[in-house]
């Protein structure tokens, strides 16, 4: 029915709906995602950041609130200056080949 | 005769301190309001970072002032200043002659129902870290689920909060809520356990490595944000509402319990207290040390030293090493008067 208005879609993030499947995956092959503090040190050194929206602090909290991560991906070059930062030691580059191989085993 | 020294209060650091002043020869007296020695940390179960018994240390303090003049249920009516000391008398009609007199009256537990947006008192299974401890300690609780699915801590509550009238940070809730969360996560491993903090505070040797663990190990999720209100549904969860201030949206999650980390506010004594030793009040409610870099033991006051929680809000490593300083302060100024 068309009542002439519509309701904008909520951004609210309900916790309890999220699905954090692939987040839950990631957490056993990359085990330090969960101790990420946001820092933000990985997105400050990476080349791509600047050009595309690549933050691997943004795709973290992402897989967190089980939003979409595949847009940001397509333009990391693998460089791995990130892990090379990241404060919390955490394998940053092996997250994001994790990442692109659960997208094309699913062939999403 | 031995010199008398008087501590208002028995928490751990009247009691650290009455210890000490025990070995450097003198002869402390202990008057504790209350019907127990320990103060707070006889309420908790275990304590950061080492998650040692709190009990053990209450014990062991208690035991090492067994040589010193204790009063329970007991509290100074007055203090004069004679000639080379001071006159205590006690509200059971005692009188203490004492050459030095050292606070150690502690802190006072913000009331969580203050924040009424937080429902503690209004709903079921709202509770303060202190409620928690009790429950950990085996004193049976009503408002705790047998099998929660979701628990949520708040950081900050009625601590860095002008409306509170405290902007002061508590220090240990921070530390305390990682500790508890962890404590509930080893209870219930299939739980979700949400902090919500401002800022994580955790200075102190170990308390890092505490949140990583919490991290890594527990998957303990922290989300950064205030939240805002708290209301109960129709089967009696508790939904949570926050702004998730990472990703700039507004968040809300269902509980089944949800922790509020009250903080460390100054007694609402200190005002009486402070008159009594004719000491002053600082602007966040606590004792005026002389100074907050080399004299925090001292009042300015001749005679009149302080340790712990009740010039602010202190870990026990800190109270314990205060006490210690202001027994050695005041054993010198006994001698060097002498
Ligand atoms: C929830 C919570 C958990 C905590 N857990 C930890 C932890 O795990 N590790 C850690 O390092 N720290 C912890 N702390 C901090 C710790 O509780 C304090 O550092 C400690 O209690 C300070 O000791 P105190 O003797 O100065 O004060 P208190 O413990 O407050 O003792 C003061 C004593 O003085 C008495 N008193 C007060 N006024 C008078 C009066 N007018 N006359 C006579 N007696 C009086 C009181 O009855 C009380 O016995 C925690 C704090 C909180 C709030
Ligand atoms: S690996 Fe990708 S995300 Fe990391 S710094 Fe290089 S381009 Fe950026
Ligand atoms: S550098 Fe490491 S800890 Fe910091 S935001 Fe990036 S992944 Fe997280
Ligand atoms: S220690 Fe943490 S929870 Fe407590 S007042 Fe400070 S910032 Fe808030």
């Amino acid at each position: 029915m068309d009542f002439g208005f519509s309701l904008s879609p909520s951004s609210a993030i309900d916790l309890d709906k999220v699905d954090l499947s692939l987040y839950r995956r990631l957490e056993q092959t990359v085990p330090d995602i969960r101790s990420c503090i946001a820092c933000g040190s990985c997105s400050a050194t990476c080349m791509a950041a600047d050009y595309s929206g690549m933050s691997v602090r943004k795709l973290i909290l992402n897989l967190q609130r089980g939003a979409d991560v595949k847009k940001m991906l397509s333009c990391c070059m693998l460089c791995g200056k990130c892990t090379m930062v990241c404060p919390r030691g955490i394998n940053t580059r092996k997250l994001i080949l994790d990442v692109c191989r659960y997208y094309s085993d699913n062939k999403l | 005769m031995k010199e008398s020294v008087v501590i208002i209060g028995g928490g751990i650091a009247g009691l650290e301190a009455a210890s000490q002043l025990l070995a450097l020869g003198l002869s402390p007296v202990i008057v504790e309001k209350s019907d127990h020695l320990g103060g707070h940390v006889a309420e908790w179960y275990r304590l950061f970072p080492d998650l040692s018994p709190a009990q053990d240390l209450v014990t062991h303090l208690v035991s090492s002032t067994s040589g010193a003049r204790i009063y329970l249920e007991t509290e100074i009516s007055r203090i004069n200043a004679l000639k080379d000391g001071y006159s205590a008398t006690l509200n059971n009609g005692d009188v203490l002659f004492c050459k030095a007199v050292l606070v150690c009256t502690g802190f006072h537990l913000f009331d969580a129902a203050k924040k009424e947006e937080y429902g503690y008192g209004i709903y079921n299974s709202v509770i303060t870290n202190r409620d928690l401890e009790h429950w950990f300690g085996g004193l049976e609780d009503a408002r705790i689920p047998d099998n929660p699915r979701a628990v949520g801590f708040v950081h900050c509550v009625g601590s860095r909060d002008v409306k509170a009238g405290n902007t002061q940070c508590s220090k240990v809730c921070c530390m305390t809520a990682i500790k508890q969360a962890i404590e509930m996560k080893e209870k219930f491993p299939e739980a979700e356990v949400y902090c919500f903090y401002m800022d994580l505070r955790l200075f102190g040797k170990k308390y890092e490595d505490f949140y990583i663990s919490a991290q890594r190990d527990y998957g303990i999720h922290f989300i950064r944000g205030r939240v805002s209100e708290v209301s109960e549904d129709i089967d009696g969860r508790l939904l949570v509402k926050a702004e998730d201030t990472l990703s700039g949206k507004p968040l809300k999650v269902r509980l089944d319990l949800l922790v509020l980390m009250a903080g460390m506010v100054c007694s609402p004594q200190t005002g009486r207290i402070a008159s009594m030793v004719r000491a002053e009040v600082d602007d966040d409610g606590f004792l005026r040390s002389r100074d907050n870099i080399y004299s925090i033991v001292e009042s300015g006051r001749k005679g009149i030293f302080f340790a712990g929680a009740c010039t602010g809000t202190k870990t026990i490593p800190e109270t314990v090493a205060e006490a210690r300083a202001a027994a050695l302060s005041a054993f010198r100024y006994i001698k060097e008067k002498a």
